[in-house]
């Protein structure tokens, strides 16, 4: 990584790791949707070990799209937005979003797979179906900043764009959604493979890696005053 | 470096506010034959011309389709409920063609800044919702009595639905924002990046096992309907499609006027700034 | 076969959306269209019809 992009990764990194930067009350998002299925589904423990899995997917998807819309607002108020927009010949602004969903990743959704396997657990998850789904939410989730920086950059000039950019980016990230289910499934039961969806799934995240910023960047060009 | 940026962004401001006028201005004589169909009052007059004749014909169509539709022999499985499938399909294929079109403005508006490719975006919008919605009821009422339930989460359903979604998405986000212009290049990236999802969603869902049947018109070894079905489909299909045009054209023209609107509500609010206060030009 | 009550009820209702999408349609090109009506009999003009050859 050139060392700017490093001094941005970790500056993205550093904001949102720090007390009060949303990224602990998404790891708690993530923990009180996962607590809250038992409650709703019933104690059956059978039950809980074949959803298991989804129900940790589906809460690392709804935590990740939770600070998503903070994603440039925070750069925007404070001017900075401006300065990596008017960088953009020095440093592709492209470039800059991917940078930013990697930081954004690490401090918000790493931690929330780092957790999966404890949960996995009070699922009565099997422990290879815990390992698998920990792998796929590792390869999966990244996809899910890179998406979203498209629907944070459609709506940075919202005064009130969170729920918007929710309703944008969620019926896009169903793929990565689908794959990593499908994938964890593979894992557990015998006759669905676990590799082809599995592979599929990285293919998404790559996939999008590029895509999301390009579009990003562009909106970002075009919103920004 | 400060002020590099500086008349970069003032750059950038004149150059926004310029495209912002674009679609209220008219533009000036000299222009190429696409930017002639570009021009607000020219398209106006144009749809004010065509929308009665396209309307009258697509009712005229639909009416010789239903007709059709309802003297075919009934299928000797799905009895009379394929009856159903002469709407439901166009619907179907409607809601597939408008995001299509809406594709196409969205490149219209990014590429060439087309200023009347925002307006068609924006427009067809709500109508492709509607009629992707008809299509999911149509076919949730005929999977009643064939399949027996209302809703399966199958390869195509689910696909469409996220169609519908997406549709929805684009109109809040048209809606969202008060200044054409922006919205307008929000609304085309949207469009764009959805454009792409589309065949992932298509695909991905094929994982699932698939109960909906596959395409049975559109093959390379030719239709495996039969022509006493295929006919009363197609002439149907032509009429849904006339009408869509012809809604497309009215909403357009509709969403012209009030830009044309904003934009007068603009100009004499500016000018009653300028104007010393008491005085009132004539 | 009772299935006429899904095939009526299939076409009513697209019948219904599609009324009701064109109405709206109508009604948003009316209200446009008195707007427009009313700010051009105030006065108001747009610039391209003041100065009939903007540059």
């Amino acid at each position: 990584m050139p060392r700017p992009m490093l001094a941005l990764y970790l500056r993205e990194t550093r904001l949102g790791v720090r007390a009060g930067s949303g990224a602990l009350t998404g790891i708690l998002f993530f923990l009180a949707v996962i607590a809250v299925i038992p409650f709703g589904v019933g104690p059956d423990l059978n039950l809980l070990a074949r959803i298991g899995p989804a129900i940790l997917w589906i809460g690392a998807l709804l935590a990740g799209l939770l600070g998503l819309e903070r994603l440039f607002q925070a750069d925007r108020e404070d001017g900075s937005l401006d300065l990596l927009i008017a960088a953009d010949r020095r440093h592709m602004l492209a470039a800059t979003v991917f940078v930013k969903c990697l930081a954004h990743w690490t401090a918000n959704i790493l931690p929330l797979v780092a957790v999966s396997p404890l949960l996995g657990l009070f699922m009565n998850v099997p422990p290879f179906g815990i390992g698998a789904a920990t792998l796929t939410l590792l390869v999966g989730t990244p996809a899910i900043p890179f998406i979203g920086a498209v629907g944070a950059a459609l709506a940075v000039a919202l005064p009130r764009g969170g729920l918007l950019v929710s309703v944008l980016v969620l019926p896009l990230t169903i793929p990565v959604l689908i794959f990593g289910v499908s994938a964890v499934r593979g894992a557990v039961a015998d006759p669905d493979p676990f590799l082809p969806a599995f592979l599929i799934l990285a293919a998404l995240t790559l996939f999008f890696g590029v895509i999301g910023p390009l579009a990003a960047a562009m909106a970002l060009r075009w919103s920004g005053d | 470096m400060k002020r590099r940026r500086t008349s970069a962004a003032t750059g950038r401001i004149a150059n926004r506010a310029k495209q912002r006028y674009l679609p209220i201005m008219n533009q000036p004589p000299k222009q190429t034959r696409l930017m002639a169909l570009a021009n607000p009052t020219r398209f106006l007059s144009l749809a004010d011309r065509l929308v009665p004749w396209l309307g009258a014909l697509s009712l005229a169509v639909l009416v010789v389709g239903l007709y059709l539709a309802f003297t075919a022999p009934e299928d000797y499985q799905q009895g009379i409920t394929v009856r159903i499938m002469y709407i439901h399909v166009p619907f179907a294929w409607i809601a597939m063609f408008c995001y299509s079109l809406m594709a196409a403005s969205a490149l219209g508006t990014l590429v060439w800044k087309h200023p009347l490719a925002d307006v068609s975006l924006k427009a067809a919008a709500p109508i492709g919702a509607v009629f992707t919605a008809l299509a999911l009821f149509t076919g949730s009422v005929w999977g009643k009595p064939m399949w027996g339930t209302w809703w399966v989460w199958d390869a195509r359903l689910t696909s469409v639905f996220v169609l519908f979604l997406m549709y929805l998405g684009i109109v809040a986000l048209t809606r969202a924002m008060d200044d054409p212009a922006r919205s307008a290049r929000a609304a085309a990236i949207l469009t764009l990046v959805g454009f792409i999802n589309i065949p992932i969603i298509k695909f991905s869902v094929d994982w699932w096992n698939t109960l909906h049947q596959p395409a049975s018109v559109f093959r390379l070894d030719g239709p495996t309907i039969h022509a006493s079905l295929l006919w009363p489909l197609l002439v149907c299909a032509l009429g849904f499609t006339l009408l869509f045009l012809t809604l497309h054209l009215m909403a357009m023209r509709a969403e012209v006027w009030r830009r044309r609107v904003a934009a007068m509500r603009r100009l004499s609010a500016r000018a009653a700034d300028l104007r010393p206060a008491g005085v009132r030009a004539g | 076969m009772n299935h006429i009550a899904y095939v009526t009820a299939a076409y009513l209702g697209s019948a219904l959306a599609i009324a009701g999408l064109a109405l709206w349609i109508l009604l948003d090109q009316r209200a446009r269209k008195r707007e427009l009506k009313e700010l051009e009999a105030r006065g108001v003009r747009r610039r391209a019809q003041r100065t009939d050859t903007t540059s």
